[in-house]
């Protein structure tokens, strides 16, 4: 449904009074790649020789792997997010109720930890192959059985983590198509898949592409998997360049080309909304009438949705259960009751200060004519496909020079020391989050605004409200589930971040990541088990609040 | 009116957030460290109460806090960097964020060729990073040196982990000492002719593939070796109690040796108690106490070992200055790429 018409004659009215907000959202979008730009930054300093030795050994390889590993999760991540999605909005099972939110559970566990697991479960050494060997008197050499750490197994285990991204918008998506535009697709004789492949598929595209490419941008960010899954990409190549080969200059050039990738990624997105607008043409929802599945039909896509609980969520959290009963008496002391607060207090604070921004981020771009407005927020956005480390050392590095520069001058001009202000505080690391998880709400969020038709802020203006009721009375009751999506997204994924807290975070304060980290690193898997089942538990009430949402804005009984 | 609402609400939590920044007690010490807290803070906890000074700690990724500390500059509050590996003490020294302070009674305790110097570092404990091998598959009277695994005998053998990881990095380092570039290089494309399988996982991945068939010799540091033989799951007590230690190079120069250490930053405000720590961390039952909890050889001579370790046999290290290790470090990161080790 393009609204094109609407669109060219009467541009959206503008909710800031003046011509100040464009320069202030250009300012703020600015601000959050200002860690992207500094590392960057570095692109223009000559690297010697590295380069070369780069391009002569391992530089196809990682070009190769990610591409590979973004195809791979794509596809991935594609059918496992758009088939469950339709599955559990649009059909009629058994168990679709449960599923509807058991789908969104492997959201909670960060790809490393389902690394982990998966790997103790099926690596030679452990007990699924082990036991064939006992069962079958096979040794090593006899049999042959998928290599978990590979390619093939990253793609499995990033898929598997990140098809709730896909899920979440495609199914907000179908929930919020106008059931007539199906109805008449039904009564124009198509038969369900029909209706699925050429009315339900394309109308929910922009949602689609938005879910797919978060997940694609947190596969290119992934450090954690491919590193223990000895995968050479560009994320392992940058830190291999930076510190095994010393070289800051040469490993900011391979974030450079990465970030070529994200570019690629964005213009993409944009490319498959290409001029249309996927404005609803009618507020009208009625109820939907779910096509009902029996006999084997049924059987298929209950099992369709189980694998994907199953092993993105119920198999892997099984085993941290199990580790974690194993070590609980001698992990779960005073100290995790503190990792567990403060991990709950820094992604309170970031999803909330997130979303914020991505509001005004989101009517700047919504409201601005000018193309810099819109590449300045795009630009803003490109933290989330940036590894958390390259994040860290960017946001380390001009906050450490303003705060050494801001001393240098009191010290100078009025002989007092300030010291480190900002540096070494959890205002730098909730910076830090807010530039790396910024994408997500800001997806989020521009994926509601879009929903609204400037034609109703048109309406609302010509019956007599100002901008700002426009905002409060149209806008918001509209975007609410928006709002909260993009709250919780960001809060479970703050939840499971790693390197930037681990670079970032003050003296003697640590969070459950951290903690499952140091455990895994000195490969303690077990140990590791109580704080990663802590922050899965910590994302199911989020991530069952927001299937409840979703359900919700259609109106729905859940 | 929601959006005032909202920002105003965002403002009060950014000024709470600053309300937890850096406390300043009297008697303190602040600590940047690469060892995993888990490792440190028994120790820590009874300095603070021998002493009563105060240890503030923040763990990380070794290069990320260096790379901290070196953006902080003079203003840092960071007093001690703890670290494993002599590549990264290198780096930190090379990087101009240390300053020399090695006293006399730390110079007593611990020897030479584990310190820098120039007096900017100094190792707290040791580990070696021999050659594992199979009980059930190897004739230990096979095995010999490092140099010896590039022989084609051993093809399809061997596990070890990525190139990516500094202790290969400052194994490799070693061998260029002690070889030379072009020997070592032609050494490295031999040893990746004989790997069982493209290298993936961490030194307890080696161990394990080993006892379980998928190769017969693998090398990984000791403590990792300890840790799984007392590790409280029992697959891997198993995994550890098939393979042996072998010494390599003990009619040569020795077997492969490291450090985790410390260094006293340049921009350090708590000198006094930041030595403090490093010489109690010396004194001969905190370095049996961290040689026993960690697995690890205690850097200081004549202390005990743990039991563990005493059942592997003494052993001649090494005696390579630990600098160099540092310094061939990049040589050695570009040797494997060219040798195609993954």
């Amino acid at each position: 449904m393009t609204d094109r018409m609407v669109e060219t004659t009467a541009p959206p009215i503008a909710v800031f009074r003046g011509g100040w907000h464009n320069a202030a959202v250009i300012a703020v979008a600015l601000v959050l790649s200002l860690p992207v730009l500094v590392v960057l930054g570095h692109v223009f300093v000559p690297s010697d020789d590295v380069w070369r030795h780069l391009v002569e050994t391992v530089l196809a390889d990682y070009v190769i792997n990610t591409l590979l590993l973004m195809v791979g999760v794509a596809v991935g991540t594609f059918i496992g997010g758009v088939g469950c999605a339709w599955l559990a909005s649009m059909c009629s099972f058994p168990g679709r109720g449960i599923f509807e939110w058991a789908l969104l559970l492997p959201m909670a566990l960060p790809a490393y930890i389902i690394a982990y697991t998966y790997t103790g479960m099926l690596d030679f050494a452990g007990p699924v192959q082990g036991g064939l060997r006992v069962v079958f008197g096979w040794g090593y050499g006899d049999y042959w059985f998928p290599e978990i750490r590979s390619l093939g197994g990253a793609v499995i285990m990033l898929s598997l983590v990140l098809y709730p991204y896909v899920y979440l918008l495609a199914r907000a998506a179908f929930l919020n198509q106008s059931i007539c535009v199906l109805d008449v697709s039904r009564t124009l004789g198509n038969g369900p898949w029909r209706t699925f492949l050429t009315v339900a598929l394309p109308l929910a595209r922009p949602a689609i592409v938005a879910g797919m490419s978060l997940a694609l941008m947190e596969t290119i960010a992934d450090y954690g998997t491919v590193q223990y899954f000895g995968v050479p990409t560009f994320t392992t190549g940058i830190f291999r360049t930076w510190y095994g080969l010393n070289n800051a200059a040469a490993a900011s050039q391979l974030s450079a080309v990465l970030l070529v990738f994200v570019i690629a990624l964005i213009a993409l997105e944009r490319g498959s909304r290409a001029r249309a607008r996927f404005h609803h043409t009618t507020e009208r929802h009625q109820d939907i009438r779910r096509i009902e599945l029996s006999g084997w039909k049924a059987a298929a896509a209950f099992l369709f949705c189980f694998f994907a609980v199953f092993f993105g969520f119920l198999l892997p959290a099984g085993q941290l259960a199990w580790w974690s009963f194993v070590v609980a008496g001698e992990q779960i002391d005073a100290r995790f009751a503190g990792l567990v607060w403060h991990s709950l207090q820094l992604g309170v604070i970031a999803a909330f200060l997130s979303v914020l921004l991505a509001l005004f981020l989101g009517y700047g771009r919504r409201l601005a004519r000018s193309r810099g407005v819109r590449a300045a927020v795009h630009l803003a956005g490109m933290g989330y496909a940036v590894p958390g480390t390259v994040i860290a050392v960017g946001v380390i590095i001009p906050f450490a020079w303003l705060d050494n520069t801001v001393d240098a001058f009191l010290r100078a001009n009025f002989g007092i020391s300030t010291g480190l202000i900002l540096s070494g505080t959890l205002a730098a690391l909730v910076f830090a989050y807010l530039v790396r998880f910024l994408a997500v709400s800001l997806q989020t969020v521009n994926a509601g605004l879009d929903r609204i038709r400037p034609s109703l802020d048109e309406a609302g203006r010509s019956l007599g409200l100002h901008p700002g009721e426009v905002v409060r009375r149209i806008h918001v009751p509209i975007l609410k589930g928006s709002l909260l999506t993009a709250f919780l997204l960001v809060f479970v994924d703050v939840l499971k971040e790693l390197p930037a807290t681990l670079i970032l975070r003050p003296f003697n304060f640590n969070t459950l990541a951290v903690r499952a980290y140091e455990m895994a690193s000195e490969e303690r898997l077990a140990d590791a088990g109580p704080a990663a089942l802590a922050i899965v538990l910590a994302g199911i009430l989020p991530v069952i609040l927001l299937s409840r949402s979703i359900t919700k804005t259609r109106g729905t009984r859940p | 009116m929601t959006f005032k609402r909202f920002a105003l609400g965002g403002f009060a939590a950014l000024i709470a957030l600053s309300g937890f920044a850096g406390s300043a007690a009297a008697d303190e010490v602040n600590l940047y460290s690469a060892r995993k807290e888990e490792l440190i803070k028994p120790l820590l906890d009874r300095f603070t109460a021998d002493t009563g000074i105060t240890v503030n700690l923040v763990t990380g990724k070794a290069d990320a806090l260096l790379k901290r500390l070196e953006s902080e500059g003079m203003n840092s509050p960071a007093d001690l960097l703890l670290t494993t590996d002599a590549g990264r003490l290198f780096r930190a020294k090379a990087a101009g964020v240390t300053q020399a302070f090695v006293t006399d009674a730390i110079s007593e305790n611990i020897p030479e060729q584990y310190r820098d110097p120039q007096g900017h570092w100094v190792g707290l404990s040791l580990r070696a990073r021999p050659i594992l091998y199979a009980k059930d598959r190897v004739d230990p009277t096979m095995l010999s040196t490092y140099e010896d695994l590039a022989d084609p005998k051993w093809k399809g053998k061997i596990c070890i982990r990525s190139s990516s990881n500094i202790y290969n990095q400052s194994l490799i380092a070693s061998l260029i000492e002690a070889l030379g570039a072009e020997e070592t290089e032609k050494w490295a494309t031999g040893l990746v002719a004989n790997f069982a399988r493209p290298p993936k996982g961490g030194d307890r991945d080696q161990i394990k593939a080993a006892a379980a068939g998928q190769c017969d010799i693998a090398i990984a540091n000791t403590y990792y070796l300890a840790g799984m033989a007392t590790s409280k799951d029992e697959a891997q007590r198993e995994a550890a109690a098939k393979v042996v230690v072998f010494w390599p190079n003990q009619d040569g120069r020795g077997t492969h040796v490291n450090v985790s250490g410390a260094a006293l930053t340049k921009a350090a405000k708590n000198t006094e108690a930041a030595i403090k720590l490093v010489e109690f961390m010396t004194t001969a039952e905190s370095q049996a106490w961290y040689s026993e909890a960690n697995g690890e050889y205690p850097v200081r001579a004549g202390v005990a070992k743990s039991q563990t370790l005493q059942a592997w046999g003494d052993f001649k290290a090494d005696t390579l200055s630990l600098a160099k290790l540092g310094e061939n470090n990049g040589d050695a990161v570009r040797l494997m790429d060219r040798a195609g080790w993954k």
